[in-house]
């Protein structure tokens, strides 16, 4: 009975914290691209433009929901149910941290630990090219076809590499459980190279990590590879009649998606919650020092303020880093915090990543997209896949 | 701890119920507190301002389905590899040997498929290949 209780209460930690975390991913991207680009970004909703998310959302909330003329109904409001709702789901089994002890209770920092972990994440995840596919079929509209169809054949073209990536860690760690992968990257060499499978011997698969996020970047439709949204050739590509609500769940899938990969790239690779560096040596104040850190700096631009308001913003923000950063240092909550930390440490860099991408490179030809995952991830993935067997099966112990 | 079959899977259903939820709560939502003013014009689909000649649903290149079928082929063949990796430290070399026979025969095909064009989307010897 316990563990049903304790199940819903992580389910809704669960589900606030990935709901929070797509809101405001779009304001970290919108700023993030605009310091790159050396503009402000949202500024002028709430302080920073912190209040840009929900205006964004009652704005959509509050549009005409539209039906084309000769739209199929029905898979006219599938598609973005399916898009949200698959994109949501593989949360389920990330792990953030091991098993804990939270006020006499012990549980796992994850909601589910199957035995088939990394092919549920895969299933799941490749099923969201329904909501693109259908999307773009049901509304009618030529534009939203032709990029249905670009979409969906770009999606299962880079499923392929991806999905043989992803076999050359599981080599190494001999498991289908994510908890598993990321028990099984414990450990330093020499007492402070962490033993990641992007570190671990025989087989560092530093390859391996390219090509699964390369494949990443292509499976989410995000810069180099956002062709089903070309809008100097398709307008929007296969959500061009969408509007309101309906219009914003593609955009909320995809952001989910985007979260999924990184998460799942950091399991695979990255060693999931491990630190950086042994706990005894110190990695457990590795928070505190950051977040004290982020707070000097934001105090220091609070007194010499750009603008006058940042005069009393930023005082605020450095405040809550110096909140945060005491937090980290409560002896109750530590050992559930920092491996969540880690682990955000390390899917949040691989999300900046993904918008320094997109700030960056300019969009791929059609053909060059194919011939590129084809022609050369396909074939290279299988090499990586062949060598690390062969170094695992000779040197492994 | 889960020990039992629905245990481990209570977790999954669980979530997927609340992704449910969110999903039909945002289509609810904007279908309920959206305004609606309708006309034949406005529910048009969207052409650059001219009105729409025919079907949507028009036909498209082959190319896209010779893709979907080359994938499911290849992807048949990825998804052999997973059992095959987790029992790979008890098997070692034996095992490497069987796969690596069994991918040199899928590249084969494979590199049959790209001599035959299947993998070209630009036209045979444009410019742009």
């Amino acid at each position: 009975m316990t563990f049903f209780v304790i199940t819903l209460i992580k389910a809704a930690l669960w589900a606030a914290a990935i709901l929070l975390s797509l809101l405001y991913l779009q304001w970290i991207e919108r700023k993030v691209i605009a310091h790159v680009q050396l503009r402000l970004g949202p500024s002028r909703v709430g302080p920073h433009g912190l209040l840009q998310p929900l205006a964004d959302v009652m704005k959509l909330l509050l549009k005409e929901d539209l039906t084309p003329a000769g739209a199929h109904k029905f898979l006219y409001l599938l598609a973005p149910f399916l898009a949200v709702s698959l994109a949501l789901v593989p949360v389920v089994v990330l792990p953030f941290g091991p098993e804990v002890e939270v006020f006499g209770v012990r549980t796992a920092l994850h909601l589910a630990d199957l035995n088939i972990g990394v092919l549920f994440l895969l299933a799941v995840t490749s099923l969201g090219v329904y909501g693109t596919a259908l999307a773009g079929w049901a509304s009618n509209s030529k534009y939203a076809l032709l990029g249905a169809l670009r979409s969906s054949a770009q999606m299962i073209s880079y499923e392929l590499p991806m999905a043989i990536a992803v076999v050359a860690p599981l080599l190494l760690a001999n498991t289908l459980s994510l908890q598993g992968l990321a028990e099984a990257q414990g450990g330093y060499y020499g007492g402070w190279i962490p033993r990641w499978n992007v570190f671990q011997l025989p087989a560092p698969q530093i390859f391996g990590c390219v090509i699964f996020l390369i494949s990443g970047f292509a499976e989410t439709n995000r810069v180099p590879f956002d062709l089903p949204e070309a809008e100097n050739e398709l307008v929007a590509g296969f959500h061009t009649e969408y509007s309101s609500l309906k219009f914003a769940s593609f955009f909320m899938a995809e952001y989910a998606n985007m979260i999924t990969s990184c998460a799942f790239a950091t399991v695979l690779f990255f060693g999931a919650w491990q630190p950086l560096w042994p706990e005894a040596k110190g990695s457990g104040y590795f928070p505190t020092l950051l977040f004290g850190l982020a707070g000097l700096v934001a105090l220091y631009h609070g007194l010499h303020p750009a603008r006058p308001k940042d005069r009393i913003t930023l005082p605020v923000v450095a405040l809550a880093f110096f909140g945060l950063a005491a937090v980290f240092l409560i002896p109750v909550v530590r050992p559930v915090l920092l491996p969540v930390f880690w682990f955000v440490l390390k899917a949040g860099s691989l999300l900046f990543t993904f918008m320094w991408v997109r700030a960056t490179l300019p969009r791929f030809r059609y053909d060059q997209l194919m011939a590129f995952t084809w022609k050369f991830l396909f074939p290279v993935a299988m090499v990586n896949l062949l060598a690390t067997g062969l170094l695992v099966a000779v040197y492994g112990k | 701890m889960p020990e039992t079959y629905p245990q481990t899977y209570f977790p999954v259903l669980v979530q997927i119920v609340i992704a449910c939820a969110v999903a039909g709560g945002m289509l609810a939502g904007s279908f309920f507190l959206g305004k609606k003013v309708r006309n034949p014009v406005k529910e048009l689909p969207y052409e650059c301002g001219i009105v729409p000649v025919g079907s949507a649903r028009e036909r498209f290149s082959v190319k896209f389905y010779l893709v979907g079928m080359v994938f499911i082929l290849f992807d048949i063949e990825a998804i052999f590899l997973y059992p095959w990796a987790v029992i790979y430290r008890e098997l070692r070399l034996f095992a490497f040997v069987e796969m690596a026979v069994f991918i040199g025969l899928v590249l084969c095909g494979f590199f049959y498929i790209w001599k035959q064009g299947a993998l070209d989307w630009s036209p045979r010897g444009s410019p742009e290949e």
